[in-house]
């Protein structure tokens, strides 16, 4: 009686949401319908701009996703279904642009700022270790009185 | 660098972040460029609305016409449609694609509205709007006299996109005039 009733508080658990298919389609092959998953994550809906297309219900999402299944289904191959999406919809349609002049930039930024931030870390610690290994510059009375401020600030606290 | 220069790295940081920032502000980031800009107009063989025959892509190709993409449902339509409606007086050829819209109601919308249109193609199921790369209603293109695209303009064309971006375009299609052969 009792793991029954745990079972069913544990069902409240499940997200409705996560139920809430869009729509279903029908492979003839369930090698298409993962290929169909894989598509529809990596293709954005030109709508509302960070979703993919496997992630929004804009009614142009829904189409694309038609478009997707149906030349699935036809036979196309991946690359044939995302020359025709990008024919229409440009480079902007596929999270993973090809490399070409415009999209250089977004390609090669995360190489070129790992690189900056590699040079950066490396000059701000060398000169932190000259700088420690450097006198202070002040004399023997002005040390003396020194620490005796900060012991003075220390019992103070 | 010498200590008091660097100092004004922030400042430097600050003005450079600020440029970027501000052009950012006039920057329209729903706005994509067409992947069909300088591409032909792609072929198509659908209903006139209100009529029982087909129009082809030769049927418009032949002069610089403005391509608009509307549809009942679309709110944004119906606060461009009173300045398409003025510029087609002008005698500007306008074509209409019904998108993805009920005939009943687009034709109700003409006769209360207006008509600016040539003609209407009925896209229903939305095909010519894939081809085109259309995401959203209202759209405009510009086509030449030889069915090539040559401008989108997404969103309400109103006074001010026709005389500042559109109509300097479409003068200049004119101008050039019907070159020898009609592609297609």
């Amino acid at each position: 009686m009792m793991t029954r009733a745990l079972y069913l508080m544990l069902l409240l658990l499940v997200p409705a949401t996560a139920l809430a298919v869009i729509e279903t389609y029908e492979f003839s092959d369930p090698e298409l319908e993962l290929r169909y998953r894989q598509l529809s994550l990596e293709l954005r809906c030109p709508k509302c701009q960070n979703q993919n297309i496997a992630d929004s219900n804009a009614p142009i999402s829904q189409d694309l996703r038609k478009l997707l299944y149906q030349q699935l289904e036809a036979g196309a191959d991946d690359e044939e279904i995302l020359d025709y999406m990008v024919a229409r919809y440009g480079e902007f349609v596929r999270y993973r642009p090809r490399y070409d002049g415009v999209t250089a930039v977004l390609w090669l930024a995360p190489v070129f700022l790992l690189l900056a931030g590699i040079v950066l870390a490396r000059l701000t610690l060398r000169s932190r270790r000259k700088n420690a290994l450097q006198p202070s510059g002040l004399s023997m009375a002005d040390e003396e009185e020194l620490r005796s401020l900060l012991d003075k600030t220390e019992k103070k606290s | 660098m010498a200590p008091r220069l660097k100092l004004f790295l922030p400042l430097l940081i600050f003005v450079v972040m600020s440029i970027f920032l501000f052009r950012g502000l006039s920057l329209d980031p729903q706005a994509l460029p067409s992947a069909l800009i300088d591409q032909p107009l792609p072929e198509f063989s659908l209903p006139v609305l209100g009529q029982e025959r087909l129009i082809q892509r030769q049927d418009i190709v032949g002069e610089a016409a403005l391509l608009n993409v509307w549809a009942t449902w679309c709110v944004s339509c119906r606060v461009e449609h009173p300045y398409l409606v003025q510029i087609g007086a002008r005698g500007i050829p306008i074509y209409g694609i019904n998108y993805k819209d009920e005939d009943a109601a687009a034709q109700r919308w003409l006769t209360d509205l207006g008509d600016p249109y040539r003609a209407n193609i009925v896209d229903r199921e939305g095909t010519l709007g894939l081809d085109l790369g259309v995401y959203g209603a209202p759209e405009t293109y510009l086509v030449d006299a030889n069915g090539v695209i040559r401008y989108r303009h997404v969103g309400v064309v109103d006074e001010r996109v026709w005389q500042t971006i559109l109509q300097p375009l479409y003068q200049q299609l004119i101008v050039e005039g019907v070159p020898e052969g009609v592609d297609g």
